[in-house]
């Protein structure tokens, strides 16, 4: 019985396989993204840290202006695993922002410079107010974004990159702008990046390819800051199993050699 | 099972140390999944960014306290008066169950930075009450005096000082 | 636990506990020297992987319920917040997700092996019983923790889900308001479904010793289906099926381990990653894979009431087959028809799983109209029928009979 558990493996993984596809779900009409070989990718993937800097700049440059940030707090940005700035380096960048703090002593609130535990500052006080600012549309919040769009980071650097004319026959509404990976093709974003519009302190050229790739590892960072240290520990679980599952295996000839 | 026993030749030894190996990465692997379930129940990443406060010292007059939150606890901060600076002082350590200076429970002596929470059984004491002008326990009767020692009473400890920096003249840093 | 207890206390506290409480006897009947058919095969592991499965979901389930807030404000915030700042949250909470779907993974698996060797027959009956009313309760559970994350999914699969009970006719639109607390899925709702997620591992817990008890009462089947007749047919318990066990579980893990360290969100859907949205449905909405199937029946039925019906049937139809079927032959081994039928309902069952997923539309509807009734078909009327038309192989005399005689075959 031994001799047949490739087959029954085989067997297994076939039924995961079939299950795992037909979850996938057909995105409809849209544009498949294209494969994007990221740092981060792969079971040995890790992030860049330039290019997460790099990505924060986009971020906090161009898209902070509509897109919240909200799972993400200053504090975030030094820890293992991320942009890694120093605790230096984050005191200074969460004190070019205020926030609200208060009731103090006299029940009124203030405003004071944000401090590291503070989360990155919304760009609208609520989601009424970013819809009425952009037309009806509601910016989404980007913390999640690569996890919540299927097509993942992928998706994300082809929508920022993939805009174009419309062709024709598609009517476009004021305010809608054509890009086909989006799924219906209209998007009430208007492309947001333009060559040259960030200027990288670590002399990368600002292309706007350069900038969406940047800008895409970092939201995947904001998504799956835990990235890293799963990984790592992922392959230290499964060489521990495998080792552990021959251990198993040998016990296991040995105490049935008697029933053969 | 009892076949095992078989006394033959060297078979046991490498047997046991089969059984031995598996044995031992069994319980390595299970004490590498145990730690994880320990250790969520630890403060996490964003309690332990709470962990530092700045209080503002200026609003407070001499013989006033407020009471700020510190990782939920209390802390007191009470600026002395010259008297209870004093008094606190002259106390001879014989009379003292927990033996401190006063001199090294401040760094100003004006200021008296502690943590609110009776060493007895954790109760929030009374400020400016007590045999000793400090503070009263209600919950066990202990005594503390006008530099937070214990004089009297069940509680075993001085009230703790948190760690704390003058960050400016009339600003400190808990935490 | 057929035969008498072998247990003998190996000293006198043994002897003194023994007589007040015999747990020490329990344990060794029922592990330690119970006696199992020593031809039992891979496929006979996963009742061990099953327990695993459900200890994981309640540990990492206890665990994530420290730290998760069960309200519509704070549910989303509170799960990333488990993600992103509880020390090793992240790890806890991926194994709970992805263990849901890896609990159900082995217990098809354990379903479908029990179908296939005849395990649902005399004497068998009440422990299958027992085993489907476990996947009921499974299902349930599963259901009430997708809602949890108070993502897009969990919203608007909960609100689909809970509507199908408006189509029992009279009191369906007071019951799904019942269900709701509310005139939609809300705060109330989410309450009350944590509240029951957490109920619900406890109840199968209990089933399970049930289902346990009831199989230690005849003794496990076998590949072979004939009954155990004599000590040669079998192998204590321990060392000999619980090393067997660790082994096919090492294996189980290491496929487990792969999903929550690379690929932990592949068996769900980006959607719940967006708060819930009650004024947004997503554009499809599709339950996890593992009751895809049962979502193809109901969409193939144009009728409301109906299609409930038929979903809950195919479940339900379950309790029946011990008495469905109408071979005396246990094991599939000495049956050909039966092989070939089987094979066609694992195909169908894939089938309709992946109709699942598909929008309801065109020919998917067509196909997943022929999948439903395939799928009543075999036991309604292929298992009844065949009973009766196979002619079943000859069947070895005993176990020992089988292993020796097939040792040429079993490559050994």
């Amino acid at each position: 019985m031994i001799g047949r558990t490739p087959t029954l493996l085989a067997a297994w993984l076939l039924l995961v396989g079939l299950a795992a596809q037909s979850t996938a779900n057909a995105a409809g009409d849209a544009k498949h993204p294209q494969a994007v070989d990221w740092s981060f990718g792969g079971p040995f993937g890790t992030y860049d840290r330039s290019a997460l800097r790099r990505g924060f700049q986009v971020y906090k440059e161009v898209c902070a202006s509509c897109h919240g940030l909200n799972q993400i707090a200053f504090r975030n940005l030094a820890q293992p695993g991320g942009p890694e700035f120093s605790e230096a380096e984050v005191k200074a960048i969460a004190a070019e922002y205020e926030v609200t703090d208060g009731p103090d002593d006299y029940g009124d609130m203030f405003e004071r410079p944000a401090l590291p535990k503070d989360r990155l500052i919304e760009p609208y006080p609520n989601q009424k107010a970013a819809r009425a600012a952009n037309g009806g549309s509601y910016p989404p919040d980007l913390s999640l974004i690569t996890k919540a769009r299927s097509g993942g980071p992928d998706y994300i650097h082809a929508l920022l990159t993939g805009y174009e004319d419309a062709p024709e026959g598609v009517e476009m509404r004021a305010g809608l702008y054509y890009n086909p990976y989006m799924p219906g093709g209209k998007i009430a974003m208007p492309a947001p990046l333009l060559e040259d519009l960030v200027e990288y302190g670590d002399g990368t050229s600002a292309t706007v390819e350069q900038m969406s790739l940047d800008v895409t590892h970092f939201l995947n960072w904001t998504a799956e800051p835990e990235l890293e240290a799963r990984k790592k520990t992922g392959t230290m679980v499964l060489i521990y199993l495998t080792i552990f599952a021959g251990l198993l295996y040998f016990s296991m000839r040995r105490i049935w050699a008697d029933q053969h | 099972m009892t076949d095992e026993q078989q006394p033959v030749s060297d078979e046991p030894t490498r047997r046991d140390f089969l059984y031995l190996a598996t044995g031992a990465f069994a319980a390595i692997g299970a004490a590498n999944v145990v730690w994880p379930l320990i250790d969520q129940m630890n403060p996490d990443a964003s309690v332990k960014a709470l962990a530092s406060i700045e209080i503002d010292l200026s609003a407070i007059d001499i013989g006033q306290s407020i009471t700020v939150s510190w990782r939920g606890k209390p802390v007191f901060i009470r600026r002395r008066t010259q008297d209870e600076i004093a008094e606190a002082r002259s106390v001879a350590f014989a009379a003292l169950p927990d033996p401190q200076g006063d001199e090294t429970r401040v760094t100003k002596e004006e200021w008296l930075v502690m943590v609110g929470i009776c060493t007895h059984l954790g109760c929030v004491p009374l400020g400016q009450s007590g045999d000793f002008n400090g503070w009263f326990c209600p919950c066990h009767g202990s005594h503390y005096d006008t530099s937070g020692r214990i004089r009297k009473g069940p509680a075993p400890k001085n009230l703790e000082i948190p760690p704390y920096e003058f960050v400016g003249d009339t600003r400190i840093k808990i935490g | 636990m057929s035969g008498e207890s072998t247990y003998k206390p190996s000293n006198g506290f043994a002897r003194w506990m023994d007589t007040r409480l015999p747990i020490m006897r329990l344990v060794h009947d029922n592990i330690t020297d119970y006696p199992t058919p020593k031809n039992i095969n891979y496929w006979w592991t996963f009742g061990g992987i099953l327990t695993f499965c459900l200890v994981t979901q309640i540990v990492t389930g206890i665990i994530l319920a420290m730290h998760y807030t069960p309200h519509v404000d704070h549910a989303f915030n509170s799960v990333e917040h488990i993600m992103r700042n509880v020390n090793y949250g992240w790890l806890i909470r991926y194994i709970h997700s992805n263990g849901a779907s890896m609990f159900f993974l082995a217990v098809y698996i354990h379903i479908f092996r029990g179908m296939y060797y005849g395990s649902y027959k005399a004497p068998r009956e009440v422990l299958w019983i027992l085993g489907v009313i476990i996947y009921l309760l499974m299902i349930a559970a599963a259901f009430l923790g997708y809602m949890l994350p108070w993502g897009q999914m969990s919203l608007w699969g909960a609100t689909v889900i809970t509507n199908l009970f408006g189509a029992i006719p009279v009191v369906g639109d007071s019951l799904a308001i019942w269900l709701w607390g509310g005139f939609s899925v809300d705060n109330p709702t989410l309450n009350r479904f944590f509240s029951l997620h957490y109920l619900l591992p406890f109840l199968i817990f209990g089933v399970v010793i049930l289902h346990i008890w009831a199989l230690h009462v005849p003794g496990n089947n076998n590949p072979i289906g004939i009954s155990v007749k004599s000590k040669q047919d079998t192998v204590p318990f321990h060392p000999y099926i619980t090393v067997k066990d660790a082994f096919s579980l090492s294996i189980f893990l290491i496929l487990f381990s792969y999903f929550i360290f690379f690929a932990p969100n592949v068996l769900g859907h980006a959607d719940n990653y967006i708060p819930a949205n009650p004024l947004v449905t997503p554009a499809h909405i599709v339950p996890e894979w593992y009751m895809l199937p049962f979502y193809a029946i109901l969409r193939a039925v144009p009728d409301k009431l109906g299609g409930v019906i038929l979903m809950f049937s195919a479940i339900f139809i379950l309790f029946l087959l011990p008495w469905l079927d109408t071979s005396k032959v246990r094991s599939a081994r000495y049956r050909p028809l039966f092989r070939q039928f089987f094979a066609l309902f694992i195909i169908d069952c894939l089938l309709l799983g992946y109709l699942g997923a598909m929008p309801a539309e065109g020919i998917y509807v067509v196909l997943a109209r022929v999948g439903t009734v395939y799928y009543f078909a075999h036991f309604l009327i292929i298992l009844p029928m065949l009973g009766i038309v196979e002619k079943p192989k000859e069947v070895p005399a005993s176990i020992s009979a089988s292993v020796l005689g097939g040792s040429a075959q079993a490559a050994e």
